[in-house]
């Protein structure tokens, strides 16, 4: 299918879905609470079959205050792939797990997690990934600072 | 709405009875973070029954070093240098995928002759990052000899990358626009001298080790990984064509000049330890097909079509660009805000961080000797998961 197919397909499927902009390949943006429904959904169409869960990670928008979640998708029975973003309030980031969806989830999260702070319901072990359990803050986000930077990053 | 945030205590819980009608109990043990298996710092903590595994948890982060947000301080080309630190042994390919996304999105157009440097210095490196693993992968199922021949012709190798990078490991040598020098007047000669070189090496490989009864012994049947679960999991690279699934990015998107030239997708049957291992070996062979093809048609023209310094400009927008690397899928999600010289966020997905987490999958049940095989027929490079 090609990208304007792709989209139209989702947004078919979830009529909240709406094409995210300036992406440089076919991508969807979708309200947090549809994001499980239609991962499901994404996975188990026949005509999408997005059997892989390629890459997850966030992207933190400071000036206007939300974290944007990207999942990276690809179908192998068809070859196209997708992006889903979704967004979630940097002051209570908190973001349905799609690890029960792809078990890649579980770990990609994790990561997500322990860099960028955002919290997944319902994900079964959410655990810090490379950084000691005892760490303060996250490092990616864009007001991180601890005592070990040599200079405030730009 | 409630979210649990665990702790690694909470995973090494005390231990329960052992389901075995012997009197024994579970137990765990640390394996690493330094272990001749981790292939650098990788701490792996064992639940076992007896010899038998029961559950594995990776605790990565050893070799952590931040190189995302360091990228959001440095400009594109500066960005190379740390891409050569992920995946040491796909360096040139981590620089490739950084260039192509920022010319992508950069509209920067390269000509023949930089894609053709490109794509044959991309397939010595996987020719010498599969060599090495052949001869590591000896070492960790207590063949020692492999890995001193698996040294030997890394270096062979490594002296032409010298030659031409004047670097043998952390190249910095694909850049937005070109290629960092141009290739040595006796570079086609000599790469035809390692092939002449590797061909009859590949046959001494198999008779050496993969006909070895006790390696047939340790790998067959072991570790077992369907295709489903496989594409469920993430994994990519030999390890997903192993399974069976032919997903080959230098086939199904192909980028450099891999549309003009003949190979064939290794793909094995079985989804075990066995077929990891010869679906490398196979590749080896393809490889050294694709250079053949390449050498003697070095196309003419500059090395780099920017000037060598020119700062690059990326239009805001969201961009995303992928390659095959030894290991796997190398992802680079690249997000500029279209003002500053350097990305606002950058992402890498790594092959080797998405096929760790297969181990978890692949070991319960298996012996801890079965867990070495698996892990080294993963191939991992550390520093790649931890970035």
């Amino acid at each position: 299918m090609d990208g304007e197919a792709l989209i139209e397909a989702v947004i078919a499927l979830e009529p909240s879905a709406a094409k995210r902009e300036k992406a440089d390949r076919p991508a969807v943006r979708v309200p947090p609470e549809k994001l499980a429904a239609l991962a499901l959904a994404l996975r188990d169409a026949p005509a999408l079959a997005f059997d892989m869960l390629l890459d997850h990670t966030a992207i933190d928008w400071l000036a206007e205050g939300r974290f944007e979640l990207v999942y990276n998708l690809y179908s192998t029975a068809h070859g196209h792939s997708l992006l889903v973003t979704t967004t979630v309030p940097r002051a209570s980031p908190v973001a349905p797990t799609v690890s029960a969806v792809w078990l890649i989830a579980h770990w990609q999260e994790r990561e997500v997690f322990d860099l960028m702070g955002v919290q997944y319901d319902n994900h079964p072990d959410l655990r810090r990934l490379f950084l000691e359990d005892e760490w303060q803050g996250y490092p990616l986000r864009k007001d991180y600072k601890d005592d070990y930077m040599l200079g405030l990053p730009k | 709405m409630t979210v649990h945030i665990r702790t690694l205590d909470d995973i090494c819980t005390p231990p329960v009875g052992a389901e075995s009608a012997l009197d024994t109990q579970e137990y765990l043990v640390n394996m690493g973070p330094q272990h001749p298996i981790a292939h650098g710092s990788l701490r792996l903590i064992l639940r076992l029954d007896g010899e038998t595994v029961k559950e594995v948890t990776p605790v990565p982060g050893y070799v952590h070093r931040g190189i995302e947000k360091m990228c959001e301080s440095l400009n594109y080309r500066q960005i190379i240098h740390l891409t050569d630190r992920m995946d040491y042994l796909s360096a040139l390919m981590n620089n490739w995928l950084v260039s192509k996304t920022v010319e992508k999105a950069a509209g920067i157009a390269t000509n023949p002759r930089i894609e053709a440097i490109r794509t044959l210095m991309a397939e010595l490196q996987r020719l010498q990052s599969h060599v090495l693993w052949w001869g590591v992968l000896g070492m960790d199922l207590g063949a020692f000899t492999p890995f001193l021949y698996g040294f030997r012709e890394r270096e062979i190798i490594g002296a032409v990358f010298e030659e031409t990078m004047g670097a043998r490991l952390t190249m910095n040598y694909i850049q937005p626009g070109g290629v960092m020098y141009d290739i040595q007047p006796d570079f086609a000669r000599k790469v035809k001298d390692i092939l002449a070189y590797m061909k009859p090496i590949i046959v001494e490989y198999d008779t050496l080790l993969s006909g070895n009864v006790i390696l047939q012994e340790r790998l067959r049947n072991i570790g077992v990984l369907d295709a489903k679960k496989a594409v469920a999991m993430g994994c990519t690279g030999p390890v997903l064509r192993g399974s069976g699934v032919p997903y080959d990015l230098r086939k199904l998107e192909p980028y450099g000049l891999y549309d003009q030239v003949q190979f064939d997708v290794v793909v094995g049957t079985k989804g075990d330890c066995w077929d990891r291992y010869y679906v490398r070996i196979e590749e080896m062979r393809q490889t050294i097909r694709i250079i053949e093809q390449l050498i003697d048609n070095i196309p003419e023209g500059p090395h780099m079509v920017t000037k060598f310094a020119a700062k690059i400009k990326v239009p805001e927008g969201l961009y995303y660009g992928h390659l095959e690397t030894a290991r796997g899928v190398m992802g680079v999600t690249i997000v500029s805000d279209g003002k500053s010289d350097n990305p606002y966020r950058i992402h890498f997905r790594s092959p080797n961080f998405n096929n760790l987490w297969a181990v978890t999958a692949l070991a319960p049940g298996w012996r801890i000797a079965d867990l070495i095989a698996i892990q080294s027929s993963l191939d991992l490079v550390i520093p790649d998961i931890d970035r």
